[in-house]
Order: structure tokens, then sequence, then C-alpha cells
């Protein structure tokens, strides 16, 4: 296949690189707000919920755009590749927009009314929507990584649900422990009173379960999943990611005892970002493993638009990108500092 | 039923739904604009008694057309993945274009839109408003484009065969500027605009007639008014030019639209009138040869008609393509003429003590959205069988491996929740609008609820 270069590396590597930096930003910014979403129902004031919703009010639309980003990057510059993954994952990507729809009205609706069922219903949407949505994503992410049976068309009929696997669903539970954290985090920077020292307590819990489940997934990883170890091998120093994310989480720790929230976010954020860039480097070039004997999966050279196209998608997202950094950080820098309600919040 | 009639079913539902919303964003977007300079220009506190009241509607609509338009961003690879392999190098690049430039702009100015008030200037403000509203129209752009490019295919060529055969762009301009793309998006704009106006226009006139929020309700209706006024006019004109795009390059739509069978017959001008098409005939109040004269300026000009296509590429639903285009036109010179009238009235310094007049207000807001939702109908169902003009059926464009099972599944998933959105949408407007603005009051009670938890 003909391909062009820039700075020495082909158009499908940068564009694969663009795809998983505009995945992790996804990863890490919706990543406080699911979070969040996710232990919503363990505060039990209304006032407290509405601080902690008005704590990601302002941001999470914008947060979310990064997985709509994502979407029609991967449409954009490996079709193929969108084409046979979101057929494949019918299903779970039904459920996932819908839990995306749910949430989305939960925060919308929910301090339109001043009934208590009103308001416990849409927390429980909330938080319910907030929680599957990790979960569908980790499972999806889950079953990329181990593959999928593609058939001669480099298609794949399933089951209705066969995505439903113990591995995947593992590495989903493992995310919500993980989010559940970096949310947590989140909201401690962001608030203070009564749901703050609530939030001490969070933290504790949701950096156990973590801890146990990356345990679990890393020892079922090395017995069931050696290829990964293999393809690891390839990369030594992909080694010191697992070191660095426990390094990380003891500095986490720490950085909470002492207060120091922002720190502990940004531990957060580059946990999450380690964990994204191990996936995407261990699995390059190989966007849809294969399982089936003698069918390819799907990589970025087999599914890629054409170079041209590839070209112009660059040039866009060399001009896109820093802009929408610029008015993020504007956004970021007008909402900083702990939540102040007025008559503008939900 | 058949995937394929299941997921076009699906597809047009969903993508129905979504498109209530993004043309009343983007045409409240530029009343609020429109509203929030006149008050920085005039520090008078209706204008930001209006501009806030606006904002908060703005918010409900905003926040399900995002939520819908996600779900349809995911249906073209779910349901049709044969299209999207096929269109993907020609499309992805207009939709990933679509997601950075306009999406993350709208996207991180609402947060300082909605809470942003006591927090930043007031011009930054300002600024704010006319991000998230370039943002919306922005937005459009993209989507239109794609969308004109499968109408008429530019900039492109073919490679590959059969299964694996797909679009590849050759010249990235030949296919933004593809022959309707401005056209149609034009005719886009307007829509939006009729129906932003309309809606506020709705509002205001419920007020007046209700003897509430007088000074608001007035300012807010005379500013939608003048847009209105102006946008119902150019319609009619886009709307030509688009017909005339449409005769040109889709002339099998064309003869659907006006039910045109045989080239030799009189191209006449349906004003209403009913398709059989079986025995191919077009009954009802007619202009005769008037349909010749609108595109050649001659009575007597042959018009390509249906018999000129084989079977298997006219559209199936000739009477249907017919009957929303001519509901479109016919609500297009209604709006023309309730907009001029109004303006007439208002010159006359009359327009508010016309009651009847304010009620055909409060109900007008229906009319542009039908005719939103009537229009792409047209457009679409008059494509059939062609997802990709002239290139690809519709019924090869399916995902090959997505079963009835699955399309029911989501169809029925989706039903319920749009059902449900649907009501909480017009619940809550409602509401919205049974509160009015914010008193000085209310904002000042609402900011001690501060953080005591
Ligand atoms: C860029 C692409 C694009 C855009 C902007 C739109 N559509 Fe579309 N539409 C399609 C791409 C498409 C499609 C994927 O190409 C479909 C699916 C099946 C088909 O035949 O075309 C389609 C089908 C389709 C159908 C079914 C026609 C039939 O099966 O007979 C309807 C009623 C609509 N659309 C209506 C709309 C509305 C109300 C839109 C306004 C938002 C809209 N479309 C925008
Ligand atoms: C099938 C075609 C369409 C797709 C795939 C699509 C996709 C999307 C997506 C993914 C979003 C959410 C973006 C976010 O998170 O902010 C969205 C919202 C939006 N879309 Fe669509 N869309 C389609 C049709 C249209 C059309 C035809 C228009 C305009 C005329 C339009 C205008 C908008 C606008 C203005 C928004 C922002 C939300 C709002 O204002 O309601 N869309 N769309
Ligand atoms: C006044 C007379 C009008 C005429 C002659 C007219 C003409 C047309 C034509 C020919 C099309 C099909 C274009 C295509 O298939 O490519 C179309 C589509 C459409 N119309 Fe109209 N129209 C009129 C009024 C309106 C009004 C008042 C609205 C909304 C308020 C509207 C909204 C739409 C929309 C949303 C579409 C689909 C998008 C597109 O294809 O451009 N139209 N119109």
């Amino acid at each position: 296949m003909e391909t062009a270069y820039f700075l020495g590396v082909d158009y499908q590597t940068w564009w694969y690189l663009v795809i998983g930096a505009t995945f992790t930003a996804y990863a890490i910014l919706d990543g406080f707000d699911l979070g969040a979403g996710v232990l919503h129902l363990f505060f039990k004031k209304d006032q407290s919920r509405r601080v902690a919703l008005n704590a990601v009010g302002p941001l999470w639309d914008g947060n979310e755009v990064w997985l709509v980003i994502t979407g029609g990057a991967l449409f954009a510059g490996f079709p193929v590749v969108y084409a046979s993954a979101f057929s494949a994952f019918y299903v779970p990507f039904m459920l996932l927009l819908a839990a995306i729809i749910g949430r989305a009205i939960s925060i919308e609706f929910r301090s339109k009314e001043p009934m208590k069922w009103w308001r416990q219903f849409w927390d429980v949407s909330y938080s319910l929507s907030s929680l599957l949505i990790i979960v569908l994503l980790g499972v999806a992410l889950g079953n990329v990584i181990i593959g999928l049976p593609l058939n001669e068309q480099q298609e794949f009929h399933g089951e209705l649900l066969f995505f439903l696997k113990p591995y995947p669903i593992l590495i989903g539970l493992t995310l919500v422990g993980l989010y559940a954290l970096h949310g947590a985090v989140f909201l401690s920077m962001k608030t203070e009173g009564r749901l703050y020292a609530k939030l001490t307590l969070m933290i504790r819990w949701s950096l156990r379960t973590f801890l146990i489940l990356f345990g679990v997934l890393s020892v079922i990883t090395v017995i069931f999943y050696p290829q990964f170890i293999d393809r690891m091998e390839v990369h030594p120093w992909l080694f010191v990611v697992p070191l660095l994310v426990m390094v990380l989480l003891v500095l986490l720790a720490k950085w909470v005892k002492e207060k120091k929230y922002p720190y502990a976010f940004a531990a957060s954020s580059l946990i999450i970002a380690l964990m994204m860039m191990l996936v995407f480097i261990q699995q390059f070039p190989v966007l849809l493993p294969s399982t089936t004997p003698g069918v390819l999966g799907l990589d970025i050279y087999n599914s890629a638009s054409s170079t041209k196209t590839l070209g112009i998608l660059l040039t866009i997202a060399a001009i896109g990108v820093p802009l929408i950094l610029l008015y993020f950080g504007f956004v970021y820098k007008t909402f900083q500092g702990k939540v102040k309600m007025d008559e503008t919040s939900y | 039923m058949e995937v394929e009639i299941l997921a076009r079913i699906q597809f047009a539902f969903t993508v129905a739904f979504h498109y209530i919303y993004p043309p009343l964003s983007i045409g409240l977007g530029l009343v609020i604009v429109l509203a929030e300079g006149a008050y920085l220009w005039t520090k008078k506190q209706v204008y930001e008694d209006l501009t806030r009241f606006l904002i908060k509607i703005f918010a409900l609509i905003f926040g399900i057309g995002v939520a819908t338009g996600i779900v349809m961003e995911f249906e073209f690879g779910t349901n049709w993945a044969t299209y999207s392999r096929y269109v993907g190098d020609v499309f992805g690049s207009a939709l990933a274009a679509e997601g950075i430039f306009a999406f993350a702009l709208e996207s991180g100015f609402l947060g300082v839109l909605l809470f942003g008030w006591n927090r930043v200037k007031s011009w930054v403000h300002f600024v704010a408003a006319i991000g998230v509203w370039l943002g919306s129209m922005f937005s459009a752009i993209w989507i239109v484009v794609a969308n004109s490019w499968q109408q008429t295919p530019t900039g492109y060529h073919v490679v590959g065969e059969g299964m694996n055969a797909r679009a590849e762009i050759i010249d990235f301009w030949a296919m933004v500027f593809n022959p309707s793309s401005i056209d149609r998006l034009t005719h886009v704009y307007l829509g939006a605009f009729l129906a932003g106006t309309f809606l506020v226009m709705s509002i205001m006139a419920y007020y007046i007639l209700k003897q509430r929020h007088l000074d608001m309700a007035k300012k807010g209706f005379k500013i939608s008014l003048v847009l209105a006024t102006i946008a119902s006019l150019a319609q009619l004109l886009s709307g030509h030019s688009s017909a005339e795009v449409v005769a040109e390059h889709q002339p099998a739509k064309l003869a659907a639209m006006e039910g045109h069978f045989e080239a030799e017959a009189p191209a006449d001008l349906f004003i209403l009138g009913w398709v059989d098409k079986e025995s191919k005939e077009t009954t009802g109040l007619a202009l005769p040869g008037g349909l010749g004269f609108l595109l050649e300026g001659d009575f007597d000009a042959d018009v390509t008609g249906l018999d000129a296509f084989p079977e298997d590429e006219q559209p199936s639903q000739v009477n249907a393509v017919f009957q929303f285009y001519h509901i479109m036109v016919a609500i297009g010179m209604l709006l023309i003429g309730l907009t001029l009238f109004a303006s007439f009235q208002w010159w006359r310094g009359k327009l508010f003590e016309k009651k009847w007049l304010l009620k055909v207000f409060v109900f007008a807001v229906f009319l542009p959205q039908i005719a939103n939702q009537v229009g792409w109908f047209t457009a679409e169902m008059g494509r059939q069988p062609w997802v990709v003009y002239g290139l690809l059926k519709t019924s090869d464009a399916l995902s090959a491996t997505v079963t009835a099972n699955q399309v029911w599944f989501s169809l029925i998933l989706f039903t319920l929740i749009y059902v449900a959105l649907f009501g909480l949408f017009v619940y809550l407007l409602h509401r919205k609008i049974k509160h009015g603005p914010y008193t000085a009051e209310e904002m000042e009670q609402n900011n001690h609820q501060q953080i005591t938890a």
C-alpha cells in the first residue's frame, strides 16, 4: 500500500496516534464526571448531591465531545474498522447510547423539580447510567484486546450477548474502580464542608477496590493471556508502566492526606493515561485483532482511508486540536476553584 | 420484516427525532446573540431578562440535541456498515471536521453560556453566546455537505470491486462544493432560523395574550419577526434554487416530487394532488405547464418524467414524496403570508392588538417544524433506491452481520426512550414558559443556597 510520511512516520501511524490521544483525552476528562456519577448515590443529602452535580455541571458535556471526536476520527481514518467494530458490537453500543442519553437527561432534569421522588429517580438513573457507560466501554475495550472471530470478509457474526465474557467484564469493573477514584479526587478538589469529609472515605474505598481488581487482572493476564506478555516483551520498557501506576497510587494517597488535591488529580489522570498507552502500544498496529486462524485482523494499513484523505485529516487535526485546547483551557479556567451555586446551577 | 426496511425505519425515526432540536438550537442561538447584543448596546434590563430566559430554554433543547446526535454518529457504523466502508474515505473527513471544529466549539462555550453569568465579564459572555451559535452553524455545514455529497457526488473515484468497492476522494474542495451543498445548506439554515424564531414568537405571543412580562415579550417578538420575515421570503428563493439543482442532477427525484411520468406530457405544477403510481396518473389542482415554466421559462418545455427510468431506479414511494414536498411548499407560502401580514400590522402600530393573530402565532410554532421534517423526507425518500446517488443502492448498504432481531431490539429501545424523552421535553418546556424570566428575588434566593452541605 502506498503511503506518505511526515517526520519519518507514516500517515497511518500518525492517525493511530491521534485516535489514541483523543480516546485518552476522553478517558481522563469524561472519566472524572463518570466517576462522580458512580459515587453519586453515596451522598445522602439532597444538597450534597446538588453540589456534586454542579461540580461537573459546566464541564461534562464538553468532555463527552471527545467521544464524538474519537468516533468521527475512527470513521474518517479507518472506516473499515468503524464499520466492522460498530456492527459487531451492535447490542453493547446500543445500550451504551441508551445510557449516554439517560445520563445527559438525568443531569439536565434532576434539579428542575423539587419533589423528592423526582430527584431520587434522576439520581438513581444518573448513577446507574454512569456505571453502565464505564462497564460497557470497558467490556468493549476488553473484547477488542482479546480479538474477535472475524470471518473471511473481516466481519463478525456473533450471538446477541457474545461480548459478555469474563475477562472483558473484569476489565470493565477495574475501570469502574479507577474512575470512581478519579471522580472522588476531582470532587474533593471542587468542594468543601460535609461532602468533603465523606469524599476522603470514598477515595480510600475506591483506591482499595481498584488495587484489588488491578491485581486480579494482572494475575489473570499472566496466566490466561500470555500472548500479551509476549507482545510486551517487544517493548520491554512497557513493564515499567505497571510499576509507575503503583508509584503514582502511593503518591496519590500521600497527596490526598496532605490535601494537595490538584496533585492527586494529576496523578489519577496520569494513571488513566498510562493504562491507555499500555493498551494502544501493545495493540499497535492492530485495531481489531482476529482470533480466526488464517484470517487477518484489521490493522491500520488494511483498514485505512486513502493517503490523500489521511493527509487532509491530519491537516484538520493540526489546525483544530490547538484551537480546542485553547478553548477548553479557557472554560476550565473559568470554572476553576470550589463550586459556587447560583441561579444558573443545576 | 426484512432487515433493510427495519434499518431504514430506525434511521428515519432517530434522525427525524434528532432534527427536531438542531434547527431550534441554530435559530434560537441567533435570537440569543441578537438579544444579548441589544443588552450590551443599550444596557436595558429587559434585554437581559430576555437573554437569560432564552438561554434557559436553549439549554433544554441543546441537551436533547446532543444526546440524540451521538446516536446518529454511531448508527452509521452499527446499521450501515457497508455504506460506512463505501463512503468512509469521502465522508469521514467531513464528519471528523465537524467533531473537531464545531462540536468542540459549541460544547466548550456552552458551559460559559449557561453557567458563566456571574463568573465572566459581560462581553466574554457575549463572545460565548456567539461561539455556541457559530458552533451550531458549523455543525450544520459538515453534515449537510456530507449528505449533499451522497445526493450529488463529485470529486471522488471508485476503487475496488463488488463488496470491496469504495469511493476515494480525489479533490477535497470538489467534494465540499458539490453541486447541491451550497443551495441545500442555505435552505437548511433558513429552515432553522424559521424554527427558532417561530418558537420565540410563540412563547412571546402567549405572554402578550396573558398580559405577562409584556415589555420583554414585545421586544422578543419584534426581533424574531424581523428575522422570520426575511427568512421566509428568502426560503422561497432558496427552495426554488434547490429544485433547479434537483432537476439537473436528480431528475427522477424531481419527477417524483411533481408526480410527472411522461416527458412529452405537459409538465404541470400541482398545488394539490394525488399520485397513482400504478396507473401513472397524477390528479389534482394544477397550473398547466407550470413546472416547465419554472424550470425552463417555457410552458411547453419537456421535463424528464419517471418513465425515463427503469422500475428499479425509481423511488418506490412516489406519492409520499409528492405529498411531503407539497406540504413543505404550502407551509412556505403560509409562513410568507403570515410574517408579511404581521409586519404590516406592526407598521400600522396594531401588531399586539389583534388577539386572533397572536393566537395564530402561538400555534404557528409547529409549521416550520413540520416543513423541516417533510423537507428532509422529500430529499431522502426521493433519492431512493440510491444511498449514494447513482453509485450505491440502499439495499447494498446494510451491515451484512446485523440481524433483524438486533434491529428490532434497538428500534424498540429507542422508541421507548424517545417517547419518554419527548414527553419530558414538552413538560419541562411548558414549565419554563409558565415560570417566565427569573425575578430579582428568585435569583437572590438561589444565590443564598450556597454550599452548606
Ligand atoms: C450525511 C448523511 C445524512 C444526513 C445529514 C441526513 N441523512 Fe437521512 N439518511 C442518510 C443519511 C443522512 C442515509 C444513511 O444515507 C439513509 C439511511 C438509509 C438510506 O437510504 O439513506 C438516510 C435515510 C433517511 C430516511 C429514510 C428514507 C427511506 O428509507 O426511504 C429519512 C426519512 C431521512 N433519512 C431523514 C433525514 C432527516 C430528517 C435528516 C435531518 C437531520 C437527515 N435525513 C439527514
Ligand atoms: C445523520 C446525520 C447526523 C449526524 C450523524 C449527527 C451527529 C451529531 C452528533 C454526534 C451530535 C452531538 C455532538 C456533541 O456532543 O456536541 C449532534 C448535535 C448537533 N447536530 Fe447533528 N447529526 C446529524 C444531522 C444533523 C443535521 C442535518 C444538522 C443541521 C442542520 C445537525 C446539527 C446539529 C447541531 C446544531 C447539534 C448540536 C446540538 C443541538 O444544537 O441540538 N445535525 N449531531
Ligand atoms: C417556499 C417554498 C419552498 C420550496 C420551493 C422548497 C423546495 C425544496 C426542495 C426542492 C427540496 C429538496 C432538495 C433536495 O432534495 O436536494 C427541499 C428540501 C428541504 N426543505 Fe424546502 N422548500 C420550500 C420551503 C421550505 C420551508 C418553509 C422549510 C422549513 C421551514 C423547508 C425546509 C426544507 C428542508 C429541511 C429540506 C431538506 C434539506 C434539503 O434537501 O435542502 N423548505 N426544499
